[in-house]
């Protein structure tokens, strides 16, 4: 068996170097692939150097933890098996009830030796399993349905790990406000069928014409009701009543077609659970 | 206040019970008012209080069970009537009534007490019964506003303590406090020279930050040196990526300022303005006389305000920065101001402007630290 190997995601030098020290001492045979120092670098290097463990900071700069980690998942290639997770955190009161009702481990800075051995320990024993001679792709899709899943409910725990503080639940949008020129195009959110995140901007799609509005799909989230608008992907919010079919393919991807639009809509690994026969 | 309440202060046996005493002391007052005009004094007294206690049980009663009953049947416009006191004017009709069955009640039982014969046992004509109805109106009024006034004043001080508990876990952040332990615990291993300064830093922040609620004021330099502590703490934290330029003029060091004023503009600016961007930036505190006025100027090169959020709800109406208004309002009304603006350079700028002090509280000032 190879040696197993992990990528660290901190922003405090310090922390990460203090990390990288004591998983040394608790794990010897861990091999670091890299320090990441903020969300976006933590989801590039992932996914170019494919470690077995994430160790994620939750706040960090750009991306979150919980965001790099989204990422990861829906851009990780199909034929090797998904990184196994834990998340590092200082407090963050929102997420570590999150943690407890799911099985992702996670570690609390500062980060205790006795804490961190127990840690690894079930990181090995979860490693042991992916590589279970016999039916190892029984094995793995069980693995990574329960990772999706804890990933999923950490995700809706809005505002998790962002700066601002999950206050008051936000007010429902009503019109989408958006400027074309000097000009300000009152948008009924019952017309809009998805939204899609593009670099700064959210574009917001009607039957008949886009727009854009600079607002980022984490804000916009929030203001719309969770009934009607479903998450696909981590750039994608579609309206449940536009979308007419669901295509899967033989790899288990998931498509929608939409009732009023001619494009299809590729669904994430996340949220491909979703679009299921009742 | 702005803020409804849907329950009740306090609920209404423990209002009847307070309000006991008080009860017989107004009644003992009408009933010897009534014997100064000449009315026999046992009598008088056993019709006050009889009288003055059903008013206190009625109107007590009218003052739980109106908004009880309104919030019932028309939830859509009464939803938010306080418990306990729905306002003077919903109260005239709670009071008028109330007054009137006490009226009844009470001369009923005072009738069997003293075998006497309503309508009023000293005058025998419907006008005293009026004149007894309108006396007795007037004091009710006032115990019905003192008793509602003291509800008030108890919620107020309630609120006030809760401010102050969401102040100081405002400033003792648990995010902070363990990944600047995390840090503390790093460093012992790798430079304990640098960890002890670390801890010095620390000590000296949380000793401030939990004094700060005792004190209200302290000479600009104390100010400064805290945040130089928070600062230091960050550094550490953040590495190259903080950089940080302290400006106090000597003339200005012995100015007194509101205790910890500036730290919630301090902190907001490197968690929304330098923690965000991967490269940091640099903070810059500075303090300036401006003919009467005294402008205290924190600004850093970050992120700037619209990126974190071009949707309406602006991160900058956080409890640190209501904090800050709040308190500036407090102390010096009109004559003081904050804002927060985008900087000339890039980043933002949080501006707080003070009067200039009549005369220097603290004349012999401490030393800023470096």
């Amino acid at each position: 068996m190879s040696p197993v190997t992990a990528l660290i995601a901190e922003d405090e030098t310090l922390l990460a170097q203090a990390l990288q020290m004591e998983l040394q001492r608790a794990w010897p045979e861990l091999t670091l692939l890299a320090l990441a120092q903020d969300g976006d670098e933590a989801v590039e290097q992932a996914l170019a150097l494919r470690p077995q463990l994430l160790f994620l900071d939750i706040r960090m700069p750009g991306r979150t933890g919980l965001e790099a980690a989204q990422a990861v998942v829906e851009d990780w290639p199909e034929d090797t098996p998904l990184p196994l997770i834990v998340f590092v955190t200082a407090y963050d009161q929102y997420a570590l009830q999150a943690f407890e009702a799911c099985a992702v481990d996670y570690l609390l800075k500062p980060v205790q030796p006795a804490r961190l051995k127990a840690c690894c320990e079930r990181l090995q024993a979860l490693l042991a399993q992916q590589h279970l001679p016999d039916d190892p792709h029984k094995a793995n899709d069980g693995a990574n349905e329960a990772l999706l899943g804890q990933l999923r409910s950490l995700l809706a725990t809005r505002a998790l790990g962002s700066t601002e503080a999950a206050t008051a639940p936000a007010e429902k949008l009503v019109v989408v406000q958006a400027s074309v020129g000097n000009v300000v195009h009152m948008v009924p959110v019952d017309e809009v069928l998805y939204f899609e995140a593009a670099d700064k901007y959210v574009r917001v799609i009607t039957a008949e014409r886009e727009y854009l509005i600079r607002t980022s799909l984490r804000e916009l989230l929030p203001q719309l009701e969770a009934q009607q608008f479903w998450q696909i992907h981590r750039g994608t919010v579609v309206r449940a009543r536009a979308v007419a079919q669901a295509l899967r393919d033989d790899q288990g991807r998931v498509q929608l077609l939409l009732r009023d639009r001619p494009e299809k809509l590729p669904v994430s690994r996340l949220y491909a659970g979703r679009f299921k026969g009742m | 206040m702005s803020k409804p309440s849907h329950q009740p202060s306090i609920g209404w046996r423990l209002q009847l019970w307070r309000g006991f005493w008080p009860t017989q002391t107004l009644s003992a007052i009408v009933g010897l008012l009534f014997w100064a005009m000449g009315s026999p004094p046992v009598i008088t007294m056993v019709y006050s209080l009889l009288i003055g206690n059903f008013c206190h049980l009625f109107i007590t009663l009218g003052r739980y069970g109106l908004p009880m009953v309104l919030r019932r049947w028309w939830p859509s416009r009464f939803a938010h009537m306080d418990q306990g006191f729905p306002g003077m004017l919903p109260m005239l009709p709670v009071l008028a009534l109330g007054v009137l069955l006490a009226y009844l009640a009470g001369t009923t039982i005072g009738d069997a007490l003293m075998g006497l014969s309503s309508p009023m046992p000293w005058h025998g004509s419907n006008r005293g019964a009026l004149t007894v109805l309108v006396i007795s109106m007037l004091p009710a009024i006032a115990g019905t506003y003192y008793f509602a006034s003291r509800t008030r004043l108890a919620a107020l001080e309630t609120q006030a303590a809760e401010a102050q508990l969401r102040l100081l876990e405002s400033q003792l952040e648990p995010h902070m406090l363990f990944n600047t332990l995390a840090n503390l615990r790093a460093l012992i291993g790798v430079d304990p020279a640098r960890a002890q300064v670390m801890l010095d830093h620390m000590i000296d922040y949380l000793r401030a930050t939990l004094t700060a609620s005792r004190q209200s004021h302290h000479p600009l330099s104390a100010e400064f040196s805290r945040l130089t502590d928070y600062l230091a703490l960050m550094q550490i934290r953040m590495g190259e990526r903080l950089q940080v330029q302290i400006d106090l003029p000597a003339d200005l060091a012995a100015l007194p300022v509101p205790a910890l004023l500036l730290q919630p503009l301090v902190e907001n600016a490197i968690k929304h303005g330098l923690e965000p961007l991967r490269r940091g930036g640099t903070l810059t505190v500075s303090a300036r006389r401006d003919g009467q006025t005294l402008r205290l100027q924190v600004s850093d090169s970050g992120a700037g305000l619209d990126s974190s959020s071009a949707a309406p709800a602006p991160t900058g109406s956080g409890f640190g920065l209501t904090q800050v208004r709040e308190r500036l309002r407090t102390l010096h009304g009109e004559r003081a101001s904050f804002s927060l603006a985008p900087a000339p350079q890039g980043g933002t700028l949080a501006e707080v402007r003070l009067p200039w002090p009549a005369a220097p509280a603290f004349p012999d000032p401490l030393p800023a630290r470096p």
